[in-house]
């Protein structure tokens, strides 16, 4: 049989010009407009806080006190006032996350009531404003514990029932829960089934199996949610507005029940309550500048010990 | 006249409303290989969990029926399950290591149990890992990651591992279909010299395996247990017409 060559069938892959596909150009355009202008705002912000506060920016500012009616000087007993807020915070903090994540994941049935009212209150704190944090952080540590504390144990004298460090951590120690329960969480799920079924048939009881399988394997996902954790704390100001941040001390805190300054907090009177918002100007682009680092460095660090944990659950 | 160690009575398993296994009686007989064998979703792994109660972990799980271990009811309330699990040891399709050092893989069961002293320690570490037929692989290595093994030592290392708590009976859940011919030879031969000591029941998709290594063999179908009898004779002669066709291929 022979076979003819069809001229007049149309070939099976076109080899005429297409047509430009206008739609599907504008979207692309769309969308890469929309990612560029993000980059812009955020180098356009970035750039500005660098340049304005570059020229402060030294190590004799952040190991100096403020000086001159804070107008000259350093930012030091701020940051260490930030740092001693997010210590206690942690300690608070972390051992109460890391144990609601291990009953969510290791002892709640799945149809549990008492699992989905912890999930639900965990969302719900996630998402309440900081201000709110702030506020309950005065009326029921300061006003009703703290002065609870003063009328059992110091006859009515005024000690625990004022702003410090002890309540503006626990405050904020509130508002970074979420964020631990979550990673920690994210951590543990990680771990096989398969692993603490092994060590189950071995004659295990289930907390010598969370003691020895699931909490090793969960100390990246604390880690992470730590550092996380700690990121906010630094930088979130409603939490101690009330609660024990100052406007100014002369000396570092000495205990927990003493006010202390914060970095957030200092940013915010510099350019709002100063006695020359002209003069402090660099002054609080330079705290600006420290504040960002601090926590786009930990949020750095803590999104790279993040995606270990992803890469080892695949 | 043979010695049963394991006598079951009228077992059934429920997930929620669903009957996986139907009224299951037989006897595992003492110091024997045993192996459980039928198509894909007939029962037999779900039954061997119910050994050594490892359907209790699944939620809306309910067993009725007796599971005799030496006379004693292992699903009486009274019985503490933690303490079935170190007599009855298990060994899952894909190997499970802990991401821990060889060494702390086997020495965790003794650990568990209370074993503190080293010497001992040492001792049961190489003596396990000896019936097992890897020491002469890993002696050099006890501090290495169990991870950094291949599929079948880490297989072995598994048997090991269960071996290090002196259980009564061994459980085996398709121990080598994961792994290729040559571990899978040696696994067979272990379990062969393993069958002096233990009890050991296994659970193989792989009719050949099961005539190659069993003394006994139990076909279960649907959920329901059709035929158990004396490996020879399941396998040239059976009783139950299923059997037949299972073994010569007709389904499965």
């Amino acid at each position: 049989m022979e076979t003819t060559i069809d001229e007049t069938k149309k070939p099976f892959f076109s080899t005429e010009k297409k047509g430009v596909d206008v739609k599907g150009k504008f979207f692309v355009g769309i969308t890469q407009i929309a990612v560029f202008l993000i980059i812009a705002i955020l180098f356009v912000i970035l750039g500005i806080i660098v340049y304005q506060g570059h020229d402060r920016f030294s190590w004799e500012f952040i190991s100096s006190f403020p000086t001159d009616g804070m107008t000259k000087g350093g930012i030091f007993p701020a940051l260490i006032g930030t740092f001693i807020l997010v210590v206690v915070m942690s300690i608070a903090a972390v051992p109460f996350g890391t144990i609601t994540a291990i009953y969510l994941t290791e002892y709640a049935k799945e149809n549990s009531k008492i699992a989905a009212a912890v999930r639900f209150s965990v969302r719900t704190l996630a998402v309440v404003p900081s201000i709110i944090f702030g506020l309950f952080g005065l009326g029921f540590f300061i006003q009703f514990l703290g002065s609870g504390m003063d009328k059992a144990f110091n006859g009515g004298e005024l000690h625990w029932g004022q702003p410090n460090i002890l309540w503006a951590s626990l405050t904020m120690s509130l508002l970074t829960l979420p964020v631990i329960i979550v990673s920690v969480e994210e951590a543990l799920k990680t771990i096989p089934r398969e692993l603490r079924e092994a060590s189950l048939a071995l004659g295990a009881t289930k907390w010598q199996t969370i003691k020895n399988v699931v909490l090793p394997g969960s100390v990246s996902g604390i880690m992470t949610g730590t550092i996380l954790a700690v990121s906010r704390g630094a930088g979130e100001v409603a939490p101690v507005l009330f609660t024990g941040a100052a406007y100014y001390l002369a000396t570092l805190p000495k205990s927990v029940s003493d006010q202390f300054m914060n970095l957030g907090y200092h940013i915010y009177i510099m350019s709002t309550q100063s006695s020359d918002v002209e003069k402090t100007m660099p002054i609080q682009f330079a705290t600006t500048l420290v504040l960002l680092i601090l926590t786009l460095s930990l949020n750095l660090v803590a999104v790279l010990i993040r995606s270990r944990i992803r890469r080892r659950a695949k | 006249m043979k010695d049963i160690k394991i006598q079951v009575n009228d077992l059934s398993l429920y997930y929620g409303e669903k009957k996986a296994l139907k009224e299951i009686s037989l006897e595992i007989p003492r110091n024997k290989v045993t192996a459980l064998i039928g198509p894909s979703g007939c029962g037999k792994s779900t039954f061997l969990r119910c050994i050594n109660r490892m359907n209790d972990l699944i939620p809306d799980v309910k067993i009725t029926g007796q599971m005799l271990v030496e006379g004693v009811d292992i699903y009486d309330k009274n019985v503490d399950v933690v303490n079935i699990r170190k007599k009855i040891g298990m060994v899952f399709q894909k190997s499970n290591p802990f991401p821990k050092s060889i060494y702390e893989n086997i020495a965790y069961g003794p650990k568990i149990n209370g074993i503190k002293d080293k010497t001992q320690l040492d001792e049961i570490v190489e003596t396990s890992l000896r019936q097992a037929a890897i020491w002469e692989e890993v002696k050099d290595r006890l501090g290495d990651s169990a991870m950094g093994l291949s599929g079948g030592q880490q297989q072995r290392l598994c048997i090991a591992r269960t071996l290090a708590v002196s259980p009564d009976i061994i459980l085996m859940d398709e121990p080598a279909s994961a792994l290729d011919p040559i571990s899978t030879s040696k696994i067979e031969e272990l379990v062969h010299e393993l069958k002096e000591q233990y009890t050991i029941i296994i659970v193989t998709h792989n009719m050949q395996q099961a005539a190659r290594t069993s003394d006994y063999t139990a076909f279960f179908y649907l959920g329901e247990l059709i035929e158990i009898g004396k490996t020879n004779t399941i396998f040239t002669k059976p009783e139950q017409k299923q059997t037949e066709d299972y073994i010569t291929g007709r389904f499965g």
